[in-house]
């Protein structure tokens, strides 16, 4: 409508009176976009969007201060402006992996718009004309993509531009800088790992990716990689395929919840974390979220999630969990990074010292098998009905041992070599994997739960990560799920030959049907 | 299942509304001795006539040592020292003198005068992990060029509240980027590599060319100064700021010196 009346006579006029109009529409948006913004944006960002709203304190990533307008998720080049629709992406999605959620759902569009030029009052470098946004006319992703070649490549470049130093040899943000990394105003910031897309800030497709290294996210330590294009250090081609690696490296969907974990029969116990055996073993995950109940609570858990495998013979159990750790703890390189935790968290009275704290691991199972669907308290039950648990440290002996919880402050040991379990650990490039074994049978019945088959166990995970100052209560948790013992199957007497066709056809779909699921849930090793 | 981590996050920020309070950041804590090194680079501009001020700059007191930087992670770095180098937090000469102090015109240049911005850059080099210089100035609207000497990857970032902040990165020796200048003044803008946690240096940028940066023997010299009187500040990074007052008539030279204390 501008554009064909500024061609007409009373052009000049028209163009005054959409210019009124429009100051008048800014005006009106920001004012309904303060209204938006108090009631839904400012228990985070706080009032004059300075990210000091009441919930910041137990934030890690704590809520963008808007007064700097340094934004991450851009389509320009670093230290530019964010534009509109890259705000309004922020908005509308969240960012992955931290406390911001995604309005898209909860408020209308007029309402995401209004309170998108409201955040935008909060600086001044939006009302300079000389701070134009810019965005980068980003190219199409090549073809020929995800094939191993074009992998080998982003690999090659992933390993030559350094991103190993920050996000580590195998992607999981254990790299040797790790432990330095802060934000500009000081808050401790871990390097992405590479293995959860799902969590990226930014979208975890190729596309986003790539974007991200073109741009950078200002306000973090992860710098813009576009100069290396135009000082022909790699090519644009070869860029995406360092987002292609990079995607690479997460499941091809993010993980989902199946509450039941099947353990099938096997004629051997693998007691090794990195047994082959284990590889044809299907892996379940569980995410795991702060402990936020009893005090001190923990807001910042730096473990997101276990990867579980299990297995049994006719008389023991084995049980994998896997999980991503920066750290080898317990380890004073990242002491610094600890005393950052606190002093941006520490809200519960106490304020402690930095202590180089191990890794801990604990799996739950109820005291006895549950009747119906009656289960302890999942935060490691209580005096009166206690949980029973095994343990897991990374202190020096990396060993486990069982024993019953009261609570999440009382711990009572079983007595005797760990309790009735052995482990065996391993730490590499990023990942703890630990595979703890038992009899399925129990000496004390009382206390140690017989494993039987045929019936579902309740089971919970709990992760500590030392480096993250974690210990204690201030922990990860999940709820209960539940474990099954598979039974053999039971030899068939007499099975006529028809049967046996459709049942030989039926199997066979049903296991290509099992495997493509198991693919799209097995992680990437 | 979407749902369900999304149910359980929610609630947790259902919990988290509690306390309020301020936000701080951690400092690193300086510590002492003396290494004279190379002087920093001098201000860029100064007109032939006017009023000269210069000085030197001390500290009483012990100087903190300072800390002495791990390069075992690089190689190519470590190999460009025959001693273990230190970060450069307090570079002090002989008789306490004190290096690395910006001395700028904090006010009493008339508002309204404008200065003509140098064509050639300000040019930051990043070499054996360190940068040089590492307490620098540059004038609005000149460019700025950031050189790698080094075949190892750095990210530069620019953390800064009047200007844009940036972060970019040069991942091989010869590298070279220029950044469009900055728009506004500011002391300082800090410059960090976060590959090497180590690296830091101090930026700071002015709208006039009557700035400069303290040499190993604590000496510096603000020239060009038309009449007036003006408040200069001395800057160092551990130790903070000092401020004198001096009055420029003509073409005559004032002498501003700055004492420091070591904690
Ligand atoms: C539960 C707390 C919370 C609430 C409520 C919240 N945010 Fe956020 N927001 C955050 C956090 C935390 C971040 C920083 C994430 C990071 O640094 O990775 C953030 C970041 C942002 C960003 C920065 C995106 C970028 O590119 O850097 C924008 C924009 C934003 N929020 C807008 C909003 C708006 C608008 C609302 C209200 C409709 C809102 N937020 C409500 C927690 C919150
Ligand atoms: C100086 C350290 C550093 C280097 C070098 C670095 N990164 Fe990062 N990267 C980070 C940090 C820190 C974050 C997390 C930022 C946040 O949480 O807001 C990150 C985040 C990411 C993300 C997630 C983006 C999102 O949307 O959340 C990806 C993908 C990534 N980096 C890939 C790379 C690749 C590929 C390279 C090498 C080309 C690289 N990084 C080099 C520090 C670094
Ligand atoms: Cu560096």
């Amino acid at each position: 409508m501008e554009a064909a009346d500024l061609g007409s006579e009373r052009g000049g006029q028209q163009v005054i009176h959409t210019l009124l109009l429009l100051t008048l529409v800014a005006v009106q948006d920001t004012a309904a976009g303060k209204m938006v913004y108090t009631k839904w944006c400012a228990g985070c960002h706080g009032d004059n969007g300075a990210g000091d709203g009441q919930g910041a304190r137990h934030m890690v990533p704590p809520p963008r201060d808007f007064t700097g307008a340094i934004y991450q998720i851009r389509s320009t080049p670093s230290g530019q402006l964010p534009t509109d629709a890259d705000l309004l992406r922020s908005i509308d999605e969240g960012l992955g992996g931290t406390a911001m959620p995604g309005w898209k759902s909860r408020l209308s569009e007029r309402q995401r718009r209004d309170v998108l030029a409201y955040i935008k009052t909060f600086s001044t470098f939006f009302a300079d004309t000389t701070q134009r946004p810019q965005p980068i006319a980003f190219s199409k992703e090549p073809g020929g993509d995800g094939g191993a070649d074009a992998l080998k490549v982003g690999r090659q470049f992933y390993d030559s531009i350094g991103c190993r130093k920050c996000h580590g040899d195998q992607g999981r943000g254990d790299g040797p800088s790790a432990p330095t990394l802060k934000d500009d105003a000081g808050h401790p910031m871990f390097a992405a790992n590479l293995h959860e897309n799902w969590r990226f800030n930014g979208g975890g497709t190729v596309e986003d990716i790539y974007r991200r290294l073109r741009t950078g996210l200002d306000g973090t330590p992860m710098p813009s990689f576009s100069d290396l294009l135009e000082q022909k250090f790699l090519t644009d081609e070869q860029l995406w395929r360092v987002a292609e690696y990079v995607r690479s490296l997460s499941p091809k969907e993010p993980p989902v919840v199946r509450d039941v974990i099947h353990a099938p029969l096997t004629k051997r116990v693998p007691h090794a974390p990195d047994d082959s055996a284990w590889t044809a073993v299907d892996t379940y995950w569980f995410p795991l979220v702060g402990q936020i109940i009893r005090k001190e609570r923990w807001f910042a858990p730096a473990v997101s999630g276990v990867w579980v495998k299990a297995v049994h013979t006719a008389d023991s159990i084995a049980i994998r969990v896997a999980w991503d750790d920066r750290s080898q703890s317990p380890d004073t390189a990242w002491l610094a990074h600890l005393g950052r935790v606190f002093s941006t968290l520490s809200d519960d009275s106490t304020r402690e010292q930095p202590v180089p704290w191990p890794d801990q691991l604990a799996v739950q199972f109820p005291v006895s098998s549950p009747t119906g669907m009656e289960r302890p308290y999942f935060l490691m039950g209580s005096p009166s009905a206690p949980v029973y648990q095994w343990r897991w440290s990374s202190t020096a002996r990396a060993t486990a041992i069982a024993g019953l919880a009261r609570g999440v402050d009382r711990f009572d040991p079983i007595q005797g070599a760990g309790g009735g379990i052995a482990t065996q650990s391993v730490y590499d490039h990023g990942e703890w994997r630990v595979v703890f074994t038992r009899a399925l049978a129990s000496p004390d019945t009382a206390n140690q739960l017989p494993l039987r088959t045929g019936r579902a166990i309740p089971v919970a995970f709990f992760a500590w990560d030392g480096s993250n100052g974690e210990h204690g209560t201030r922990m990860a948790v999940s709820t209960w799920y539940f474990l099954a013992l598979d039974e053999p199957v039971p030899a068939r007497v007499f099975i006529s030959p028809v049967l046996a066709m459709v049942l030989t056809l039926g199997l066979g779909m049903l296991v290509i049907w099992r495997a493509q699921q198991k693919t799209s849930y097995r992680r990437q090793q | 299942m979407k749902g369900r981590i999304f149910s359980v996050v929610g609630s947790m920020l259902l919990l988290t509304v509690c306390s309020k309070g301020n936000q701080s950041s951690a400092a690193p804590a300086a510590s002492p001795t003396a290494a004279p090194t190379t002087a920093p680079a001098a201000p860029a501009a100064s007109s032939a006539a006017g009023g000269t001020i210069t000085g030197k700059v001390k500290f009483t007191g012990t100087a903190p040592r300072n800390p002495t930087i791990d390069m075992s992670e690089e190689a190519a770095c470590k190999s460009k020292y025959k001693t273990t180098p230190t970060e450069e937090n307090v570079v002090a000469g002989a008789a306490n003198s004190l290096a690395n102090v910006f001395v700028y015109v904090k006010s009493g240049v008339p508002a309204g005068q404008k200065f003509t911005p140098p064509t050639t850059p300000v040019v930051i080099n990043q070499d054996g992990c360190r940068y040089h210089p590492h307490v620098f100035g540059i004038m609005v609207g000149q460019p700025f060029e950031i050189d790698n000497s080094d075949p190892v990857l750095h990210n530069i970032k620019a953390i800064a509240k009047a200007n844009r902040p940036f972060n970019v990165s040069q991942p091989s020796a010869g590298m070279k980027t220029t950044r469009p200048p900055f728009t506004a003044p500011e002391v300082m803008v800090n410059l960090e590599c976060n590959v090497h946690g180590w690296m830091k240096a101090f930026l700071g940028v002015r709208p006039d060319p009557f700035y400069a940066v303290s040499k190993d023997d604590g000496s510096f010299t603000i020239s060009g100064l038309p009449p007036g009187t003006y408040t200069i500040e001395a800057w160092h990074e551990k130790f903070g700021t000092q401020t004198a007052t001096v009055t420029i008539a003509g073409t005559e030279s004032k002498t501003a010196n700055f004492t420091f204390a070591a904690h």
